[in-house]
């Protein structure tokens, strides 16, 4: 990997079981300062999780996942949420707070973290509303917004405190073409613009490969494959070829594992 | 404007909720707001003080002046000692007025009612009031009557 | 057998297990005390749903209530000529039993299910989560306010409805059958003690809102967070803190009253 210089994350060994399965079986993954990284795989593969262990909502089972040198899993609450403020996330919802209108939603985080008073607060939200382009829309409630527009400001809460780091967990799914285009937009631009680095989870593979310097891929609970977007997509690997290309049956089946079907259809009361 | 409805909606709820406790506390048990109260402590020896309890009030003519604070058996008379508190402002009760049990009602509960003598000397602190009439006791009260019937015929 | 006894000790065995999750979620979020200059709007903001949005179910079960007592209670008394205890009777089976009781109940079918409701969909619509990802921690902001809102506004409620059900004693006992209105006072009054009676019935209703309140944010923050398992959470709620209730009723009287 030609980046290895400056790692912000550095995920090494990573197991994590969920009811006896496996969802991540000794998986390392580096993650470079400053650029955007991918992370793609098939559904329900657990990428939102590792999301989420990364933010330390969840507790690995083994491994370590160092961010800037320390250890996120051993973290006691007061430092965990202190980490949490240098970082960002953008949730698959949106998760915008209902009970509150766009305007106070961005400014949350401010209120929460800093000192700053109501005039700069005010302008630090515009600033960020302004850079998603739904200045407009702040006095508006999150009900009476597009699912496009909801996480567009979700984002420029995400951003409020000028992250670190940002994670955007499936930014694509369930958007119109115009929405989609507007995201893969400002995730480049706010990541060339803020100098933060990205993280982004997605199976949306045209919108990803667009925007992301380096690729992880993730399948079976383990990384198969990961480099650059060309060189993935020059990757002859059957499970690499199979996921870049969307095609339906191949090395991941398209059956999800059972007995024999002959059988299970004769005697029905084999099963179960 | 959200926030003042909110606000003002929360505060009259909280002043309810103290008018409310004023309530409770003044109408509805009575208590008085000028507690505690001076007092001085009286004892009277009943034979019976069956039906009283501790709380039950002390009356004269029919008004409240204090109330039952005890009820034990005097070891040496081997009678029911009832301790009272009685309110200071009542300092004209007489060393020979008398205390009886008596009942609010045919149902109702039982009270200490005084009546006033003609002596010059004072009630004070832990004296005992002498003269006693216990409370009726509706056994006693039926057997006598039945007796009487007897001794008619 | 062996399969019965088994999944008897799993059930309990998850009994348990939850029982520690709330214990330890409660403590994390009574600790997390809301600061006074930022916690003191959202605890307003959620005094003013949970308790002033419950006042009007309060103030109206309570009028009904009081006259359906005064009502039933003349009917035996006149038999024995005492009438006038009405009163007495109306303001201690108020004040007593049914003004904690049956405002918890109603507190838990009214505020407790929102409760749930509301903090089971902000889990599934991943607000609590991204307040987390903000750095907040979701207890403080969101339990804890809502937990002392319940905390505080139950017997204040209960107290209301205890003024209001003696009101409507009163109409009814008073205005409309006829009995001596200083008479329905006066032994109020006499019977009435504010440490035995009034006190007792506020303690109660403090108990019955640390409860009530805790397992409606519990499960709220317990839930799963499906449209399934919110609606089973909430269920949870209201059968859990009326059946919380009515135990510990019991207990709270045979404690207080109970070497009468």
């Amino acid at each position: 990997m030609d980046q290895l210089d400056d790692i912000i994350i550095n995920i090494d060994g990573l197991t994590f079981t969920r009811s006896g399965r496996y969802i991540f079986k000794d998986v390392s993954i580096q993650v470079p300062r400053g650029k955007v990284t991918a992370i793609m795989g098939p559904s329900g593969t657990g990428k939102t999780t590792l999301l989420k262990l990364i933010g330390g909502q969840l507790r690995p089972d083994a491994g370590r996942i160092v961010i800037d040198g320390q250890n996120v899993p051993t973290l006691g609450r007061k430092d965990l949420f202190d980490l949490r403020e240098r970082m960002g996330m953008l949730f698959q919802s949106g998760a915008l707070f209902t009970d509150m209108s766009v305007f106070e939603n961005v400014a949350f985080p401010l209120r929460v973290h800093t000192d700053l008073n109501q005039s700069m607060i005010r302008d630090l939200v515009l600033i960020k509303l302004q850079s998603v382009g739904l200045r407009g829309a702040a006095e508006l409630m999150p009900s009476e917004l597009s699912g496009g527009m909801a996480r567009r400001v979700a984002l420029a809460r995400a951003i409020a405190l000028d992250p670190d780091l940002m994670m955007y967990d499936e930014p694509f799914t369930g958007q119109d073409p115009i929405a989609m285009g507007v995201l893969v937009k400002l995730i480049k631009s706010l990541n060339s613009a803020l100098g933060h680095t990205s993280i982004v989870v997605s199976h949306d593979i045209q919108e990803t490969l667009s925007i992301a310097d380096y690729i992880y891929l993730v399948a079976d609970a383990q990384v198969v494959a990961h480099g650059t977007p060309e060189s993935l997509l020059a990757e002859e690997l059957p499970k690499v070829k199979q996921f870049m290309q969307g095609l339906p049956d191949g090395p991941v089946p398209f059956h999800y594992p059972a007995d024999d079907y002959m059988p299970s259809l004769m005697h029905p009361e084999g099963r179960r | 404007m959200r926030i003042r409805t909110l606000e003002l909606g929360v505060g009259a709820f909280m002043l309810a909720g103290l008018l409310a406790l004023v309530v409770l506390v003044v109408n509805i048990s009575g208590l008085s707001l000028s507690a505690p109260q001076q007092s001085y402590t009286l004892y009277a020896l009943f034979e019976n003080a069956g039906g009283l309890t501790v709380r039950s009030k002390v009356a004269m003519s029919g008004v409240t002046i204090g109330q039952v604070t005890a009820i034990e058996i005097d070891q040496e008379a081997l009678m029911a000692r009832v301790e009272m508190k009685i309110n200071s402002d009542v300092d004209y009760l007489s060393y020979d007025s008398s205390a009886a049990i008596l009942t609010a009602g045919l149902l109702g509960e039982k009270y200490i009612g005084i009546t006033v003598g003609g002596e010059e000397e004072m009630l004070t602190e832990g004296d005992y009031i002498d003269d006693t009439q216990s409370s009726l006791v509706l056994e006693e009260l039926i057997g006598k009557f039945l007796f009487n019937k007897v001794n008619e015929e | 057998m062996i399969e019965m006894i088994a999944s008897l000790g799993r059930n309990t065995l998850a009994r348990l297990e939850a029982l520690g999750r709330s214990g330890l979620f409660l403590f994390h979020s009574i600790v997390a005390v809301p600061r006074f200059r930022s916690g003191f709007p959202l605890l307003v903001k959620q005094l003013y749903s949970v308790g002033v949005l419950s006042l009007i179910i309060i103030i109206v079960s309570g009028l009904f209530i009081g006259m359906v007592l005064s009502l039933q209670g003349y009917t035996i008394l006149v038999d024995y000529g005492s009438e006038q205890a009405v009163g007495q009777m109306v303001a201690l089976s108020l004040v007593r039993e049914l003004s904690p009781v049956v405002t918890a109940l109603l507190f838990a079918g009214r505020a407790g299910s929102a409760l749930t409701a509301e903090i089971g969909l902000m889990k599934a619509t991943e607000q609590l989560a991204s307040m987390e990802m903000i750095g907040v921690d979701p207890l403080r902001r969101i339990v804890a306010p809502r937990f002392w809102a319940g905390f505080i506004s139950l017997p204040i409620l209960s107290m209301i409805f205890s003024v209001v059900g003696v009101w409507g004693g009163l109409l009814v006992g008073v205005d409309w059958l006829g009995v001596y209105e200083g008479s329905f006072w006066a032994n109020m009054q006499a019977s009435v003690d504010f440490g035995e009676d009034v006190l007792n019935g506020i303690i109660k209703a403090i108990v019955f809102g640390f409860v009530v309140t805790w397992i409606a944010v519990f499960q709220g923050y317990d839930c799963i967070p499906t449209s399934e398992g919110i609606s089973h959470a909430t269920t949870k709620t209201v059968v859990y803190s009326s059946l919380a209730v009515l135990g510990l009723d019991f207990l709270l009287t045979a404690l207080m009253f109970g070497d009468l």
